[in-house]
Order: C-alpha cells, then structure tokens, then sequence
C-alpha cells in the first residue's frame, strides 16, 4: 500500500435503484461541497462530496441510479469496479449504502441483494418512509434488519428524517468489519470460488463477484472481460452453465432465486394494507388520459418553452446591453487602442457570449430537474414513445430534443436520462439540428433583408413568417433524418429496451432541485463557457493582427472604416480571401467567408463579424441590412441575392457552429469521435445544401 | 388459456407463467420482478396503444409491445 492510500478518508458509496430518492439523499449527506466527475473510458457520471461521520471525515461516491450489477456495458460495469476497488480515483469502499424504496421494497432488494453477497459492509437506507405509511404499507425495519444481517435505517431523505441514524449506522460499519455473508445460490457460489481461485494470479485477482456475473450474464461485459483475459475459458464457461442451469440460462434463475429469497423476507416483515393510491391513480387517469393527457402535455410543453424565451428574453437583453456599456467604458478609458480591443472586442465579447445564454440554460435545466423530480419525464416518454421511434429515436428523446430549441446544450445533457446508449448518442447528433435561439438574429437579418413582405389571408399569415417556419421545419427534418440514418447504419443492433419505471408523482424538493441546477450549471460554466472564452480570444486574435499601418488607419475617415480595414488586413482577412474560392459556388464572397469563419465557435457573433465588415455599428440592423443589399462584387453584380441568402441560411440551419456544443458532445459521450463526426457531417452539410439551394435559385434566376 | 401479455386489454389481469424466449431483454424483464407466478394489471397504453403500462410489484413499468409480446400470461 503506497502513502496515498493510506493517507485517503475512508469511502462510503451510495446505490440503488433509480427513483428512490438517491440523489436527494447523496445531497443530504454532503450538501453544495460536490464535485461532478467521469470515470475514464465509460459516459457514468459519478458525484462525489464529503462529510463527518462521527468524528472522522469521509468521501461520499454516488452514483447513478441501477436495477441490477447485471453487466451489458463498460458503463453498467462500473458499479461492479467500484464496488471491488477497481476505480482508481475511489479506491475500495469501506462502506456501501444501498437505497431502498420503502414503497418497493421487493423490486429494490433485488439490486441489495446482489450487494450483500459482496463482502462489504452494508447499510440499507429505508427511504420514503413517509409515503409508505400514507400508502398504508408498514415495514417492519429491525425485523428486516435481521433478516438481511446489515443494519437497516428507515428515513426520509427529504424531509432529514432518520439522516442522525444513518450516520451513526454508517459510523458503526466503519469500525465494524461484518463477517457474515449471504449467498443465495450455494452451488453458483462453489463454481464460481473454483474458477476464480483457479485463475487469479498475482497480477490479476478475479474476485468471486466478477466472476459470478461472468457466469450468469451471457454475452454480457463481465464475460467479455473474462475472455479477452483468457479466451481458451469460453467451453469452460458454458460446461458451468449447463450443468448450474440444466436446461435454463442462469440469469432467469439468477432472478428466480433472488425474487424467492425476497418473497419470504419481505412477507415476514411487510403489512400492505391496499395497494391502491387512489389519489396517484385519479392523477395519472387525467394526465394519462389518451386525449385529455396529450392535450396536457402539449401545454405543458407549450409553457415550459414560451416562458424560456419570454424570461430569458428581457435577461439576455440585460446581459447584451450591460457587456455593451462596459465596452463603451472601456473603449472610452482605455487609452492603448490595441489593449482596449483586446479588452472590448476579446475579454468582455467572450465572456459575454457564454453568459448570454445563462439565463434560457438555467431555466430549461429547471424545467428538466423539474418533469425528472416529479414524475412527469417518465410520462412524457411514455406518450411519445410510438413517435419517437418512427424517428429512430425513443420517448426519453423527446425532452432532450425539445429542449434543444431552445439551445442545444441543456439537450444534450438531458440525455443522459436515456438508457439505451444507442439511443442516447442518435438523441446528441440530431439535437443540433433543432433551431436554437442563437440562430434567429442570423434567420432574422438576412429574411428582413431579402423576403418580401407579402401578406396572405387578410394579414394573418405572412411571407416571413413562413420563409422562418420552414427553417424551423428544415432543421427538424434533418435532425430526424439524421437518427433515422444513424440507427440504421453505425449505431444498427437489435431493437432497443424500452422498461420505463413510472415512479409515483411526487412534490419535489426544493434544496435537491437547487442544489442539482447548481451542478448543471456550474458544467455548463466550467466546460462550455472555458472553451467559449478561450475560442473568442482567438478569434479575436486572428481577427485583430497582424495590425493595419498606423497612417493608413488615421487616415480612415471614422472609426467603423479603421476597424474594418484593420479586419481585411488581419489573419481572418487575408485567410479568407485565401479559402474564398471554395466557397465562390455558393455565391459567397471573402466577406461573407469570413463572417461565417468567425461565427464557427458561436453562430450569433456573424451579426457583430458583419457590422464590422461592413464599417458600419452593427447595433444599427437597418443600415446593416442596407449595406448588405448594396454589397457588390468587383464586377458590379450584387454579392446578396435572394438564392445567397436563403443559401446563407439553410448553412446556418444545417452547420455545427457552436464550440458549446461540441464541448458539452465530448463530455457526454466521452469521445472525441462523436463531436468530430458531428462537425464534419454537419458542415458538409451545410455546405453542400447552401450550394443547391444557391445554384438551383440562381440557374431559376429568383433573384 | 395462455397468451400474451400484450393481448391483454386496459384493465385486464393476468397472472405470468412463462417468457417466449430468454435472452438479454427476457433477463432484463425478470430483474425488475417480471416473474413467473407475479400477477401484472395492464393499466394503460398509449394513444398509439405502444407502449403499455402494466403494474407488478405494486409499481408501474412501461414497456413496448414487442416486449410484451415475449411475455406469457394467463387472465385472472
């Protein structure tokens, strides 16, 4: 053992199954001191804080919710690493707590009961205590608690009921190491201690619990681990299996045995008095109602998304006119030009580009922790399963892909409700695809400018309006198009799982809420809003040197002409002209190049990029507009037409500029493969659809 | 008379006796207390009638019905 193990606080781990007040619990335990980390290799978000147990510090490791140790993925693997000490960064568990739904306990002690066949000390927190017994359902925890040989806690995790017990119950397992075990299936036991004792060597231990798992779950991650490790094992395996199953695979017995085990456990100590929770069914009649429950759905959707642009709005606009004061001030203080850009045009430009979208991100995460904590995601994936799927998707994709309307990075890391990792991934490659709010200045400039104003049905309906719907519709249609492809080409396998617990309705509390959307947001920060920042000075950098010659600046007439010959001349000007070319075809010329080169790492800076450009203040949109307009190529014709600018836009619908995204993509799928692929194939096809829609306008001569 | 589970209509009971298959989704049921002997009430399904909600264990599952399909029940 090296000084670093022995110098690190013990370590309790928290499991459970999904919906039983896991996290709220983990919260309780720890409070704001958390850090939000992912194990190498695998997309599981682990949690980790401390606390004082008794009087000793210790790391609290959460992690997310599971039925079964049952392995199909290096992701559900890492329940079982964690629990034999194989995380590095969390070394071996002196405690586990497993949380369990005192309103299911025989589902819940399925997962404990695989717990306690390990040979760690166990506490079982009995949470939610306080629904069971509105529910009529009494549990008779030191009974239990004998039954099960680990201390059992009733509480009510909510509420910090029953926390004062747990803690003195974890504090006991500390200094108690338990030497009872349980073991349910006594042969599996034997076979699987021959085979581990059989092959561990010094190098690699195999512990009795993997290789258990390895027997019983056929084709799962832990057999494949096994036989990357020793391949000949295969004939080996399967002769146990045979002669333990006789005829049935051993998980099914697996699962027999256990739920046999927990029948009688939980019969001798659990009065039910009626299942039934009158008011839950009278909730769930309405909002599962098949009309009534989808026109609720339908408005709640309608409220969460109207009131994510109508509070952010007036916020964003705070934060859009406050970081354009600073920059007057700085502009007019600051005496080096070259230090007040730097500060202007770089610092506050970049900051104020990640914190614009704070507000609608902060909301959209408070309506997701909102319908997750309540009951109603569940619900919600339920109704749109059918749909869903027809776009190669499932239910749970439906929250993430909504909420990408808005912007795309609360979608994607609202996937991570999505089990299926199939799934999972089509749901963060089409999410950029929906048309975030940062792509309506662009749609809405360059409509204003090239659409006519025509009106229909007496002024109802307008052209606008119109052209701006079907690019609402054009994003849709590639973003489902793309999972369609997907699921049928690199992510192809069998049908997907769709097992959606529907947990109870219940009130949410306040303090897990906030103290979740601290997290969130605080991700969002740290990753998106580092890479943002650090994108934006670069940007500016290549947009501000090599520097113009200081007489041929003072001889610009005003500022906006300096600044824009200061742009022509830097490194983003001359490149420009250098890949103009390439974009000649889609009607582009190096002014537009590098608009939209510069809006890569955020599409809503092409609108600041043109004013510049132009030589003009691009606060000022109708004189932005009239420039655009009167733009001409050297040989007279006008660079915007209305094929160009339409192209313009279908690249803008089509094209993956948001280094948030591509941040927040790495993070939750852990790869660099899926942000890479997503930036190539979205900006190919940006490209190759602003070139149709240019070159078939143009030959129609629409312009 | 054995059918399956996704035969059964809102409302209806059924007690499990028996899967069409036994493979990872099969498993995955019988982890969340899919049981032969449990009793399971289908409660509802969903406008398009997929997925279906059944309750077992005294709680609420959702599933599609191509997995209900792979379950075999007889009605109570």
């Amino acid at each position: 053992m090296n000084a670093s193990t022995q110098d690190k606080l013990p370590v309790v781990i928290t499991l459970g199954n999904p919906n039983t007040g896991k996290s709220t619990l983990f919260n309780a335990l720890t409070g704001m001191h958390q850090q939000v980390g992912n194990f190498p290799g695998v997309t599981v978000e682990s949690l980790r804080g401390e606390t004082n147990i008794g009087d000793r510090r210790v790391t609290i490791v959460d992690l997310p919710g599971t039925y079964s140790l049952a392995a199909q993925s290096p992701d559900e693997m890492v329940a079982i690493d964690m629990l034999l000490g194989r995380i590095e960064e969390v070394g071996k568990p002196d405690v586990v707590v497993v949380v369990v739904d005192a309103n299911n306990l025989r589902r819940n002690l399925f997962l404990a009961s695989q717990i306690l066949e390990s040979s760690l000390p166990v506490v079982i927190a009995l949470n939610m205590m306080d629904l069971a017994s509105s529910n009529g359902t009494v549990i008779d925890a030191e009974q239990l608690s004998v039954a099960l040989g680990v201390p059992v806690v009733p509480m009510c995790a909510s509420r910090g009921e029953g926390l004062e017990q747990l803690h003195q119950a974890i504090e006991q397992q500390l200094h108690n190491r338990p030497t009872q075990r349980t073991v349910i299936d006594q042969a599996l036991r034997t076979a699987a201690v021959g085979l581990a004792s059989e092959l561990s060597t010094d190098e690699a231990s195999l512990s009795i619990l993997e290789v258990e798992r390895a027997l019983i779950d056929k084709g799962g991650y832990a057999e494949q681990r096994l036989l990357t490790r020793s391949p000949d094992l295969e004939s080996r395996l399967e002769s146990l299996r045979a002669v333990l199953g006789s005829g049935r695979s051993l998980a099914t017995l697996e699962a027999r045995n256990r739920y046999g085990w927990i029948n009688e456990i939980v019969n001798s100590v659990e009065v039910r008095e009626n299942p039934q929770n009158r008011r839950a069914d009278l909730i769930d009649s309405v909002l599962n109602h098949p009309v009534l429950g989808s026109l609720i759905f339908i408005l709640t959707m309608g409220i969460v998304f109207q009131s994510v642009f109508a509070w952010a709005g007036p916020l964003m606009e705070l934060i859009d006119s406050q970081s354009a004061l600073l920059r007057g001030l700085i502009n007019a203080n600051v005496e080096s030009p070259l230090l007040a850009s730097f500060l202007s045009d770089g610092v506050v430009a970049g900051v104020g580009s990640v914190i614009v979208f704070l507000p609608q991100i902060i909301i959209l995460f408070a309506f997701i922790i909102l319908l997750e904590d309540t009951g109603y995601m569940s619900r919600a994936a339920f109704l749109m399963d059918r749909l869903m799927r027809w776009c190669g998707l499932s239910g749970q994709s439906f929250i993430p892909m909504l909420s990408s309307f808005a912007c795309a990075v609360p979608g994607i890391m609202g996937t991570r409700v999505i089990p299926e990792p199939r799934d999972r991934i089509a749901t963060i490659v089409a999410a950029p695809f929906m048309t975030c709010s940062a792509r309506l200045p662009v749609y809405a400039l360059l409509i204003a400018a090239f659409v006519p104003p025509h009106k229909y049905l007496g002024g109802w309906i307008n052209l606008h309006g119109l052209i701006l719907l079907g690019f609402y519709l054009l994003g849709m249609v590639a973003g489902v198009l793309t999972a369609y492809l997907l699921s049928r080409t690199f992510l192809r396998g069998p049908t997907a799982t769709f097992l959606l617990e529907m947990p109870p309705y219940r009130m949410p509390n306040i303090r897990s809420m906030s103290i979740k959307l601290y997290s969130r947001a605080k991700i969002f920060l740290q990753r998106a809003g580092t890479v943002i920042f650090s994108v934006a000075i670069v940007i500016w950098f290549l947009a501000s040197f090599p520097r113009a010659p200081m007489d041929a600046q003072n001889a610009a007439p005003d500022d906006h002409v300096a600044a824009q010959m200061a742009l022509e001349n830097s490194y983003l000007g001359t490149a420009s002209k250098s890949v103009a070319p390439l974009f000649a075809p889609l009607g582009w010329d190096w002014k537009v190049t590098a608009a939209v080169i510069a809006s890569f790492p955020a599409r809503e800076v092409v609108i600041a990029v043109l004013g510049t450009i132009y030589a003009i203040d691009s606060d000022d949109e109708a004189s932005l507009i009239e420039r655009i307009k009167q733009s001409r190529r050297p040989d007279g014709s006008r660079v915007y037409t209305l094929p160009m600018a339409l192209g313009l836009m279908v690249f803008y619908a089509l094209c993956l500029q948001c280094v948030a995204t591509i941040a927040v993509m790495r993070r939750e799928t852990n790869t660099w493969r899926w942000p890479i692929f997503a930036w190539v194939y979205m900006t190919a096809l940006g490209y190759f659809g602003a070139l149709l829609c240019y070159q078939v306008g143009t030959s129609f001569s629409i312009a | 008379m054995t059918q399956s589970l996704a035969s059964l209509a809102a409302g209806q009971t059924g007690t499990i006796c028996g899967f069409t298959q036994d493979d990872g989704t099969t498993q995955r049921l019988m982890q969340l207390g899919v049981i032969e002997g449990e009793t399971v009430d289908v409660v509802r399904r969903a406008p398009a009638g997929d997925p279906i909600e059944i309750r077992i264990l005294g709680y609420a599952l959702s599933l599609r019905a191509t997995e209900a399909e792979t379950i075999l029940v007889t009605r109570v």
